[in-house]
């Protein structure tokens, strides 16, 4: 079962990457941006007998290493069938 | 006072710390593996920096899950005392043996330079031997020190007197130019509930010897062994 997951800095954390990206687009005529924040992908793949046991899996992946709490959030989503495929908050 | 000294594949300030307690305080020490489950007969367990496991995924996370950290966990458990200095504090951090987080410098700047470092806790056993007040000058090397808890954590940290360390002038005032990464309040060094576990991102073992610019870092040290204590040092200060 193939499983990405989004960590992302949680509303309120500054993203001083993101800042940094943004300025080097607004400098590349992009004037137009108005946020961008910087996260990071996880692709997973894992033995399981559904994609409800495969989340489950990751999710608990996710609460032990690929996201940091107190600064991070994650999101899971399913790259197996269309119709599993919808994202959920987790956090 | 026997140390030991954790090495994660990726950390380079093992030897130094090695150095300063064998060669300069005198004291028996020994390498720890980071596959180790026991940490044998050690008083105090050492966390030094460098890039754990190369820093993969964040810093000091995978080394904050490694069998070492479950073994140093329940060291502390018992009392052990534990320093955590640069990566050792991160991964103190993400082990969740401290609270919070270290995130990316705000400059965005690796920073490689001399801090001074106001002491606001002098009740912790790495810190009896100093005066509140006190500034201590030691070298900072990190990419991702800026400190980091929401609003109820650092409540918590300020009512329990746990915030160290605090980057600060010469004259010891806590501002925001003296701030190198951003870091929350000035924050460069806290302890646990406890007092046994204190993490800090500036260096001590390379402020112990004065061929190397100074010895501040040395006090810490001498706090531990009680040796400014003994000499009468701490009375006469």
């Amino acid at each position: 079962m193939k499983i990405r997951v989004l960590v992302r800095l949680r509303p309120g954390i500054m993203d001083v990457q993101g800042a940094a990206v943004q300025r080097a687009l607004v400098g590349l005529g992009f004037g137009d941006l108005r946020d961008l924040r910087v996260g990071k992908v996880v692709e997973v793949e894992v033995d399981a007998p559904d994609a409800g046991v495969a989340r489950a899996r990751v999710d608990e992946m996710c609460k032990k290493l690929l996201a940091n709490p107190v600064l991070e959030d994650y999101t899971i989503e399913s790259l197996e069938t269309p119709s599993l495929a919808a994202t959920s908050a987790v956090r | 006072m026997k140390f030991g000294v954790v090495v994660f594949p990726g950390t380079w300030s093992d030897c130094d710390f090695h150095h300063v307690v064998s060669e300069v305080l005198h004291q028996p020490v020994k390498y720890v593996w980071h596959r180790e489950r026991d940490l044998g007969d050690v008083d105090c367990i050492i966390l030094p920096g460098g890039f754990s496991y190369g820093d993969y995924l964040r810093a000091g996370a995978v080394a904050g899950r490694s069998p070492v950290v479950d073994a140093i966990r329940d060291f502390a458990a018992k009392g052990g005392l534990v320093l955590g200095s640069c990566n050792g504090f991160q991964i103190l951090c993400e082990a969740g043996m401290l609270p919070g987080a270290l995130q990316r410098n705000e400059c965005l700047q690796y920073r490689c330079q001399s801090t001074h470092l106001v002491v606001d806790n002098v009740e912790t056993p790495f810190t009896r031997g100093l005066r509140a007040g006190q500034v201590l000058t030691m070298p900072i090397s990190h990419g991702e020190g800026k400190y980091y808890a929401d609003a109820p954590t650092l409540a918590q940290l300020r009512a329990g007197k746990r915030i160290v360390f605090r980057y600060a002038t010469p004259e010891g005032e806590v501002t925001r130019a003296a701030n190198p990464n951003g870091s929350l309040e000035n924050i460069a060094g806290i302890v646990n509930e406890a007092g046994n576990v204190l993490g800090m991102m500036p260096h001590p073992e390379r402020a112990a010897e004065t061929v190397v610019g100074g010895t501040d870092g040395l006090l810490m040290f001498q706090s531990l062994l009680g040796s400014l204590v003994e000499d009468g040092t701490f009375l006469k200060r």
